[in-house]
């Protein structure tokens, strides 16, 4: 019966994709892999067992499905399984069919168990496991063969399929329950780790890839594998079994960008399943194995040592998350324990959570830092089942209770069809909130009862003011530090300052309290390709979200992050003792001196440091460093040993003979070393140096385990400043400008931990966030362990040489009068003796003389200058240099003309606002001209561009932008496209949101965006809907519903990982992916990450070849590349590399006149491109003539590099990496130590995929009920007539009402129809998207309830939405609608009768609409339309809300706690008033569209009602509204009645 | 950054200079004050931007939008150290140079440029009135001596950028004032001595040895001085004159340029000369051969003798006064420009060739003169002279000026003697560390590079100063130049590595 292949099907017709060569020789990371999906649960909370619970889990699983994915074989998933109770009945026939008695329920348990097809290591695994559990005194009864179908899985699936067995084993006397799991874990670990130690590189696929534990428990049983949600049915026979019963069921569908999922990866794990991503994974993981050394527990006695180690390797995050869950679980604690102190709550400084449970976290905090990312974890022991939520509740979670009191939990609403009536009531887990089913008392614990319970568990509050210390709890120091002046200049130069670092960084710094901005691109040299000595913290660069996860907006999302940090001694994470929080709380990381004195002076058990010197005699040269650096970690491992719990890496006393090492070097030296050695958790490590100074700086040195930094010469560099006069850069007295510069170091941490998605300090803290850029594969290994390093570059040798050449600088023998001391710089402003740049005098002046001109001889310089600079070791393209051989050669005129090669240019996403008017339409005009495309960047375009100018230009961009702060993202927009561009982050600031200043948004720019006037935009960090890999895969679908004729693009920002992305992109039905370089242009971006944050596009766009053509996903997505392309030899590097289309950006506004005064974002700029100053804009002086000779140009110029490489078609060199090799530089000291050959590593194709893009990405859409919504609405869209009609819907049905929005759009613009002209009622559970872009005209009415977006970027359309009849539960108190609702709104209505989730309204422009209750984060970044609340509101209203008005009903007048008032005042209302009657209003439409009795009640008695509400009004709007009453009545007063409309604004506008 | 709006609220505004009427009589300068709030608005316009094309323009890198930034602050002592930083000596260039910054800014795209050489002067001035520019000795001397052969810019800047650097260091000058051109060349009203002398004073008291009156070559052998020094500098300037070799060239009255402004500047220090040497332009017809600034110089030295008539010619076309657009911003502009001595009188003639020089009684009396026309050239290159049959004209002239430049260096003597090779052109030929073939011999300046302005010969100086020092002692920590090849910061590893 058992069918189990033991050959791989030899009829496989596709190559299996095999990513271990890859991996090895190219730039390949699986460490980067990852994953979510769709979680679910079915449970029977009265703890009845019973099939029909396996049954309609794995219904709720099949519609999930559109959440998981496919590769290139469509009948392989990415993995489905299912989690629930061991079915005894079930296992004891099974066993007896197996030859195998069963002993009673609970005296025995089960394995399912992966094992190697190969027979003889299948045996030898086996019997490594019957002897691992023999040893522990556990009998070994046998196995069974599972019986399953391959038939009824994909051919890649089957091809790397397990043998699947199950193994019975028999509790030993006197072990049970617990004790029992306990002991089957220690002999799983142990079996695991014999047969670990067993791998070779032959045997890898068997004893790695196929060998695996799903589960060993008396209590639970796991199925899963690389199937299809429909597939797990079909696949596993056992699960079709009436006799299989459980009280509960979990189960998970998997979406993960690698294409090659693996069986193993497969959701639930051992203990859970989860939808996210553990962003503080690297740290996570190394400080649990520095952690295991103190691992100590009655429970396990010696066996403790024999789990180690607790993380699996080469696991996945959740495996991971679920390794440690299972420790702590084995431990002793409870499941709900476990949880809160793994992923807890945002507890400090929480304004209304009982003090007793901030105690409790913080007590845990000090054990165990946060595993942090979005993450719903669904989680059981077997006898408990809970579910988390992380604290900013990136992840979706229903969940609703029948009145037989079946619970049903999931990522969406209506994936099982239950009749109205028998829901008893409809919720959602909310952010950082837990819940339980205690099977025992037959109900659900809510959170706060957990809660309140695991509180009380023990005297946490005491413990902590007993033992928990806080800086002013220590002893006054004796003398602190003071401020040196005669010697600053000199320490300055030693430790590498410039003048810029004064004047750009730290003193705007001191002077503002905020990270400083900057606008343009990076155009310097990479670390190791400068010639000029170059700080440590230079060769990483931070790493970010996107796709995978949000990063976060830690400015108007501050709530949910926390900087303060426990330090000193962990005590063994298995006890819970009064000394377990013996630790010192640092509210804030940043020390200064007096803070450090502090901390040097205090000798208590919780604090005691040991200052340990990184100094060095200079004389010693590199070995002397590399003795200090050998030093430096034994004194720190001794230290620790002999109980000092901080460790102070100080460089204080650098003098004329000692110098220092790198503070970072020596912070990832002892990090690492003492994780090696298991001293780690003993001490924290505290730096004291004169380095650090930009938030870069201190982002690197936290994120390789320091706790706690001083900056003391950045501190005395604040007293120097001060004593220059300077009216625009104020420094304030010592103590202000000390507090001011470390709270913009903290703030800009903040943010770039949030880039990354991180929230906690103490989450980040050794998360090793960065890749490692030109520093040698040994030097990464010792100092900075499994940080992301591709290309190998220099060692200690040349990191002391630079350390020596400053020092020299600093210290020589005599000074020479007249010479600058400390260094320029010209990192930042280009310098003739400074960095060099890639744009410079030359560069700009001979490529704006060959495009007016179009003189292709003075373009011919211009190439030879821009590519000397580069090949002169600025980029990594110009260290590339083409392969020619002659004989390949072929005649000019038999490549594509260039004609037909323009048209793969893009230029940049370059918005209205951020750039003039003239320029943007000049771009577009010339990209038109040329058959290229056009960028509206995230500005929106005004309508009248979508008719064609009379002389044929058309000034329309071709490629629309959809970003995320949605501005102007109308369905009028979207349809005039041929390309739509999602862009997940952006090269000179991946990771941020956009910005741009109120003094840019003129009134037209306002009109535009249909904001606000002279008020700052913000566009938030993430997309509010797009926290995962599938809502990204959502909004594809949504917007190739509006506009299914326009190529959807992704745009991502290359780092290590981006290829992966790239697939995940590919599966997720994108038709382009474009890899942006790090060095790209902004209008505005905080220096650090202008400088600091990702990567060149040539190892993303390398990366991203490698593993789409490896996984066979390439042919169906055309790849882009752009960041500071400007030559035709950069373009022909691209296209090798594996680019089908490229983006040129700078270069294009150079042609238009751009000078690169980096002014953009003061919109100062002279020649009126970047600006939105009237005056200035006169100066604008750029022709499309110009843009168009340009490319011209470079496609000319590409056509010679394809003649000499013997290339007649672009198709056909795209990805040829062979036709590239690395350029050896003889004149370069670091760059000879460069090592790009995983760059040039050609991916293996599968057959039938082609290396370029040639085929469409079949997008689903004949599914789409829109379909027949249109046939229905015929009538109405041609001919206005009215239509009105029901249907039926379901969750699958995604985005309705879209498609019909492209139609109307196209015909009748954004006017839309007449309203009601169009009316649907749908009745049931609407999938996500519901009436997405809905245009003006069109009603939609929901009876049932509806998923997250509802309503997204709802364009004037009406939605309702109401209980469906016949269901009993009160409507107010239940939700009806999901997350992030109404998100980018350009106009409508929406009258909502129940409750919505988090981010309701955010970025609303223009919508108007009521809801009867919502949670956090309402009304976020909104700037337009009306809002009124009339139920309970969440946490952090009206953060970043600039425009509009919404009224919060508030009758217990506590909403001022729940509400941000960083950007809106709270006021009330008046009855009477204007506001009164708008208010009224919204409440009467609400009644008549829903029949709502919170309406009736409120209008019932309104005189009273009103007073119960809140107004939000931001004080910008407030200010813009005053000034135009002003202007109004002053025009009044001149008798000027009509209102001019301003310049190219309708007057309606 | 200076103001963020200030280039948008204030336009360009030079000082006042003095009236024609007035300064046509005096040697003096012709610049009035600045009122420091004008200079400090005018710096106020700086963008301060993110590629400072005047920062290339200018041949010594001055750190412009740096010092614009202080001076708008009202930080002039850290402004003059800025300064310092680039240019020995801002205070002739803040007088005498073309500028080459200003066409180079970037507001000149479409405003006028930031006063950036009257900042620069008001920058040095205030400095010496306050007292901040002081000798200024090195800290430790390295026991080398260094000859520099030549006192004109090139030779003073090298001379203070080697004594800085710790060398002894040793300055000839074949006449009797160090200075070069700055002292003897340039008219007063352009740059009065007691500028140059008060440098001077302060080389001096930094300890170079200033020897005068001494040729090298004739007053000590070559030999000697290559005994003598360690390394030696040439920076003898480019002194031998263009000629014009046609009939009548002979005649009284004709003279170099340089004679004739050399003789003035000594007039002016009292020095007296007997009728027969005199050269004055004293109720005389006064023609100027050659359009560039040494004409200008004649032209407004002229007008100080009260000459009767002033003409300049020019045998090139006149320029446009619109960039052509084959010469776009920030190229330097070949447009029509006029110097301050333009002002005070005299006619300027373009497309004009001297046929002949007709003279009475040995003395001259008259130019024979055709109109020329340029012709774009067959082959490409430089466009050909034609003459416009039918336009012939003559002119009257009792003194005639050559100022149509220099060709290179005085050969014989001191670098026929050292062996040095010449350039096709005939300048000291040196390799990029501004060595000439013979071991230790270094040259720059005018002698190196050909007639050209102080600015480059500051800047030539310094970069020849550094080379030294890198060749003496195998490392440098004097300052790189912009405009010259990217720096050698070490002479034993060429590869930058720090050894």
């Amino acid at each position: 019966m058992a069918i189990i292949p033991t050959q791989p099907d030899n009829n496989a017709r596709r190559r299996v994709p095999d990513m271990t060569d890859i991996a090895e020789r190219g730039l390949y990371e699986p460490d980067h892999e990852h994953d979510s999906c769709g979680v679910g649960v079915v449970a029977n909370i009265n703890g009845e067992r019973s099939h029909k619970i396996i049954d309609q889990s794995l219904e709720v699983l099949v519609n999930l499905s559109h959440r998981g994915a496919c590769g290139c074989d469509p009948r392989t998933g990415d993995g489905a399984g299912i989690l629930f109770q061991l079915p005894h009945d079930f296992m004891e026939r099974a066993a007896r069919e197996a030859g195998i008695e069963l002993p009673p329920e609970g005296r025995y348990a089960v394995g399912m168990v992966y094992l190697p097809q190969d027979d003889a290591l299948r045996a030898r695994c086996e019997e490594i496991i019957e002897n691992a559990l023999q040893e522990r005194g556990i009998r070994f009864l046998g196995w069974r063969d599972v019986p399953v179908t391959p038939d009824a899985i994909g051919d890649m699936a089957r091809t790397v399929m397990p043998a699947i067995r199950q193994c019975f084993v028999e509790a030993p006397e006197g072990s049970a329950d617990r004790d029992l799991e306990r002991r089957l874990y220690v002999a799983r670990k142990v079996a695991e780790n014999t047969i670990t130690d067993m791998v070779t590189p032959e045997n890898r696929k068997g004893l790695v890839d196929e060998f695996y534990f799903c589960s060993l428990s008396a209590r639970t049983i796991v199925y899963k594998g690389l199937l299809i949600s429909d597939q797990v049915k079909d696949f596993y026979h056992d699960l079709r079994d009436e006799s299989m019963t459980s009280t509960f069921a979990l189960v998970h569908s998997r979406f993960s960008t690698n294409t090659l999922g693996s069986w193993k990866l497969a959701h639930p794990y051992r203990f859970m399943a989860h939808n996210g991503e553990i962003n503080t994974m690297r740290g996570n993981r190394n400080w649990m194995a520095a952690r295991e050394r103190s691992l100590e527990s009655d429970l396990f006695g010696d066996d403790i040592k024999l789990v180690e180690p607790v993380c699996e390797p080469d696991a996945s995050d959740t495996a991971s998350l679920d390794n440690v869950f299972e420790l702590l679980w084995m431990g002793g604690r409870s499941v709900e324990h476990t949880m809160a102190m793994m992923i807890p709550a945002a507890w400090y400084g929480h304004e209304s959570m009982p003090q007793d449970v901030q105690d409790f976290y913080e007590y845990h905090g000090g054990m165990m830092e946060p595993w942090d990312g979005p993450a719903l974890v669904a989680f059981t022991d077997g006898r408990h089942l809970g579910a988390v939520l992380d604290r900013n509740g990136l992840r979706p979670y229903r969940y609703w209770v029948t009145k037989d009191d079946v619970l049903v939990m999931a990522s969406e609403t209506g994936v099982l069809e239950i009749e109205p009536e028998r829901i008893k009531y409809r919720a959602r887990l909310q952010p950082g909130r837990m819940f339980l089913v205690d099977f025992d008392e037959k109900r659900i614990v809510q959170h706060e009862e957990v809660m309140e319970r695991l509180a009380g568990r023990k005297p946490y509050g005491e413990w902590l003011k007993e033992n928990r210390l806080l800086l002013e709890d220590l002893p006054t120091p004796d003398a602190v530090p003071g401020v040196d002046l005669e010697t600053v200049v000199t320490r300055q130069v030693a430790f590498g300052y410039s003048q810029e670092d004064l004047k750009l960084l730290v003193g705007p710094m001191a002077a503002n309290g905020t990270e400083p901005i900057g606008s343009m691109g990076n155009d310097t040299p990479l670390a190791v390709l400068s010639d000029r000595p170059q700080s440590m913290f230079t060769y990483f660069k931070q790493l970010f979200a996107q796709v995978s996860n949000p990063p976060l907006d830690a400015m108007r999302e501050e709530l949910v992050t926390q900087m303060a940090v426990p330090v000193g001694r962990r005590a063994n994470l298995f006890d819970e003792t009064p000394t377990n929080c013996q630790l010192l709380r640092l509210d804030q990381p940043v020390l200064r001196n007096g803070d450090l004195a502090r901390i040097k002076a205090a000798d208590t058990p919780a604090v005691r440091a040991k200052t340990i010197s990184t100094l060095f005699p200079v004389a010693e040269g590199a070995d002397g460093m590399q003795r200090a650096l050998d030093r430096i970690r034994d004194e720190a491992n001794q230290a620790a040993e002999e109980g000092y719990t901080l460790l102070v890496l100080s460089d204080r006393g650098v003098d004329s003979e000692h110098t220092y090492v790198p503070c970072l070097l020596a912070v990832g030296a002892v990090h690492h070393h003492m994780i090696r050695t298991r001293t780690r958790t003993m001490a924290d490590i505290v730096v004291e140096s004169g380095e650090p100074r930009e938030v870069h700086h201190f982002a690197t040195l936290f994120g390789y385990g320091a706790s706690a930094i001083n900056p003391y010469l950045a501190l005395e560099s604040l007293a120097g400043l001060r004593q220059l006069p300077n009216e625009d850069l104020e420094i304030p007295e010592q103590n202000e400008a000390e507090y001011n510069y470390c709270k913009a170091v903290v703030k800009g941490v903040l943010k770039v931990m949030s880039k990354m998605g991180i929230s906690t300090l103490q989450g980040y803290l050794g998360a090793q966030q960065f890749e490692a850029l030109g520093l040698s594969q040994d030097l990464v290994d010792e100092y900075f362990t499994w940080t992301a390093s591709r290309i190998s570059g220099v060692s200690i040798e040349e990191i002391a040489g630079d350390i020596i050449a400053n020092h020299s600088r600093a210290f020589p023998e005599a000074d020479i009068p007249a010479n600058l001391t400390l260094d320029l710089g010209g990192l930042y402003l280009w310098r003739g003796t400074g960095e060099r740049h890639m744009w410079n005098p030359d560069t700009v002046a001979l490529l704006q003389d060959a495009s007016k001109r179009n003189d292709p001889a003075v373009y011919e310089q211009f190439e030879e200058a821009a590519n000397n600079e580069a090949q002169d070791h600025i980029t990594i393209r110009g260290m590339l240099d083409f392969k020619f051989d002659p004989e390949e050669e072929i005649p000019l005129d038999e490549v594509e003309p260039a004609l037909e090669i323009v048209k793969r240019f893009a230029t940049g996403a370059i918005s209205l606002g951020s750039i003039s008017r003239e320029t943007h339409e000049t771009l577009a005009i010339a990209m038109n001209r040329i058959g290229a495309r056009s960028n509206t960047g995230e500005g929106g375009e005004d309508p009248q561009r979508f008719t064609p100018d009379p002389n044929g230009d058309s000034r329309s961009s071709r490629m629309k932008q959809v970003a995320s702060g949605r501005f102007g993202v109308t369905a009028e927009y979207l349809v005039n496209a041929t390309d739509l561009q999602i862009k997940m982050a952006q090269g000179s600031k991946p990771g941020e949101g956009g910005q741009i200043p109120g003094h840019k948004i003129s009134d037209y720019i306002g009109y535009i965006r249909k904001t606000t006037p002279g008020v700052e935009l913000i566009s938030p960090p993430p997309h509010h809907d797009i926290y995962s890999i599938e809502d990204l895969a959502q909004l594809i679908h949504d917007l190739k519903n509006i506009n299914s004729d326009a190529r959807i693009h992704v745009k991502l920002v290359s780092a290590v990982g981006v290829g992966i992305i790239a697939a995940g992109v590919s599966k997720g039905k994108s038709d382009v992916v474009l890899i942006s370089g790090d060095s790209g242009g902004t209008g505005a971006s905080p220096l650090t990450s202008i400088k600091h944050a990702g990567l060149p596009w040539e190892l993303g766009l390398a990366e991203t070849q490698q593993v789409l053509v490896e996984n066979g996903l390439r042919g169906r997505i055309a790849v882009q590349a752009d960041g500071q392309i400007k030559t035709s030899r950069d373009v022909a590097i691209a296209a090798l590399l594996g680019a089908d289309e490229w983006g040129v950006a700078t270069a294009a506004l150079v042609t238009l006149g751009c000078i690169m005064l980096r002014k953009c974002h003061l919109n100062t700029c002279s020649v009126g491109i970047a600006t939105q100053h009237p005056e200035l804009r006169k100066k604008f002086a750029g022709t499309p003539e110009a843009v168009v000779n340009y490319f011209m140009f470079l496609a000319e110029g590409l056509r010679e590099h394809m003649a000499k490489m013997g290339f007649r078609t672009v198709d056909e060199m795209i990805g040829r990496v062979d036709k590239l090799k690395q350029r050896k530089s003889t004149t370069h000291w670091k760059a000879n130590k460069l090592d790009l050959s995983r760059i040039l590593t050609l991916p293996v194709g599968i057959e039938g995929d082609t290396s370029y893009a040639s085929q469409a990405q079949d997008h689903g859409l004949e599914n789409a009920l829109d379909h027949q919504v249109i046939r229905l609405a015929k009538r109405a869209i041609e001919d206005r007539e009215p239509v009105s009609e029901t249907l039926e819907i379901h969750n699958s049905n995604r985005t309705v009402g879209a498609m019909l929005s492209g139609v109307i759009a196209s015909k009748h613009g954004n006017e839309g129809l007449p309203d009601d002209t169009i009316q649907f009622t749908f009745k049931g559970s609407a999938g996500q998207s519901f009436g997405a872009f809905l245009s003006r005209g069109v009603t939609f009415r929901v009876e049932g309830d509806a998923n997250d977006y509802f309503g997204k970027g709802l364009s004037g359309g009406k939605l309702v939405i109401v209980p469906p009849e016949g269901s009993s539960y009160v409507p107010e108190d239940n939700i009806i609608i999901g997350n992030v609702a109404l998100y980018g709104s350009t106009g409508g209505e929406a009258y909502i009768r129940g409750m919505g989730g988090e981010r309701f309204c955010v970025r609303n422009s223009a919508a108007r609409a009521v809801i009867e209750g919502i949670g956090d984060h309402g009304c976020e970044y909104m700037t337009g339309g009306r809002v009124a609340v009339i139920g309970p509101s969440g946490r952090n209203f009206g953060a970043g809300m600039s425009g509009g008005i919404a009224y919060v009903l508030d009758e217990d007048d506590t909403f001022a706690k729940r509400f941000n008032d960083g950007f809106a005042d709270l006021e009330t209302i008046d009855a009477g008033s204007d506001d009164a009657e708008e208010l009224r209003s919204m409440i009467e439409d609400h009644a008549q569209y829903t029949g709502s009795t919170v309406a009736q009640r409120l209008l019932a008695n309104w005189d009273q009602s009103v007073r119960s509400f809140k107004k939000v009004m931001p004080r910008d709007y407030a200010r813009v509204l005053r000034e135009q009453a002003e202007q109004d009545a002053e025009r009044l007063g001149t008798g000027e009645v009509t209102q001019e409309p301003k310049e190219g604004v309708p007057a309606h506008g | 950054m200076g103001k963020v709006t200030g280039f948008m609220e204030v336009g360009r505004k030079l000082p006042k200079r003095r009236s024609v009427s007035e300064r046509v009589h005096d040697w003096q300068e012709i610049y009035l004050p600045w009122e420091e709030k004008d200079a400090r608005e005018q710096a106020g316009r700086c963008m301060d931007c993110g590629i400072p094309f005047c920062n290339n323009g200018c041949p010594l890198g001055n750190l412009i939008p740096e010092w614009n930034d202080l001076v708008y602050h009202g930080n002039w002592e850290e402004a003059i150290a800025r300064l310092h930083a680039t240019n020995n000596f801002p205070e002739f260039t803040g007088r005498i140079c073309p500028a080459p910054c200003e066409p180079a800014c970037t507001l000149t795209i479409n405003e006028d440029a930031i006063t950036i050489e009257m900042i620069e002067k008001a920058i040095a001035e205030r400095a010496w009135k306050e007292g901040w520019i002081k000798p200024e000795p090195p800290e430790t001397r390295t026991g080398k001596k260094v000859a520099v052969v030549g006192s004109g810019p090139a030779g003073m800047a090298a001379a203070q950028q080697l004594n800085r650097a710790g060398h002894y260091v040793t300055l000839f000058e074949r006449s009797e004032y160090v200075g070069g051109l700055l002292m003897l060349g340039i008219p007063d009203f352009k740059l009065e001595k007691h500028v140059v002398q008060r440098r001077v004073d302060q080389m001096i008291a930094e300890g170079i040895e200033i020897r005068t009156s001494t040729n090298v070559g004739e007053d000590i052998s070559t030999d000697d001085l290559l005994k003598e020094f360690d390394a030696v500098c040439l920076s003898g300037g480019s002194t031998v004159p263009r000629d014009l070799p046609i009939a009548g060239r002979d005649l009284d009255g004709i003279h170099f340029a340089m004679d004739y402004l050399t003789q003035q500047n000594r007039r002016n220090k009292g020095q007296e000369f007997s009728p027969e040497e005199t050269i004055t332009a004293e109720d005389k017809n006064v023609v100027i051969i050659g359009g560039g600034d040494t004409g200008a110089d004649c032209l407004g030295t002229a007008h100080r003798h009260g000459a009767k008539q002033v003409i300049q010619f020019e045998i090139l076309p006149r320029p446009s006064e619109e960039r052509p657009s084959v010469n776009p911003w920030p190229q330097w502009p070949l447009t029509f420009r006029a110097s301050a001595a333009h002002e005070e009188g005299g006619v300027r003639d373009f497309n004009v060739m001297t046929k002949e020089f007709v003279g009475e009684n040995g003395k001259v009396k008259r130019l024979d003169c055709v109109r020329v026309e340029w012709k774009p050239s067959s082959n490409g290159g430089r466009p050909d002279m034609v003459e416009v049959p039918g336009s012939e004209f003559s002119i009257d002239a009792d003194l005639v000026l050559f100022a149509m430049g220099f060709l290179h260096p005085q050969h014989n003597g001191l670098l026929d003697q050292l062996g040095v090779e010449y350039d096709a052109r005939g300048n000291v030929k040196t390799n990029t560390l501004m060595m000439s073939n013979v071991d230790g011999v270094f040259a720059c300046g005018d002698m190196q590079r050909g007639q050209s302005l102080v600015v480059h010969a500051i800047a030539s100086g310094r970069m020849c100063a550094r080379a030294m020092d890198l060749w003496l002692m195998g490392e440098s920590r004097l300052p790189t130049v912009r405009g010259y090849a990217r720096p050698v910061t070490h002479l034993e590893s060429k590869e930058g590595a720090p050894a």
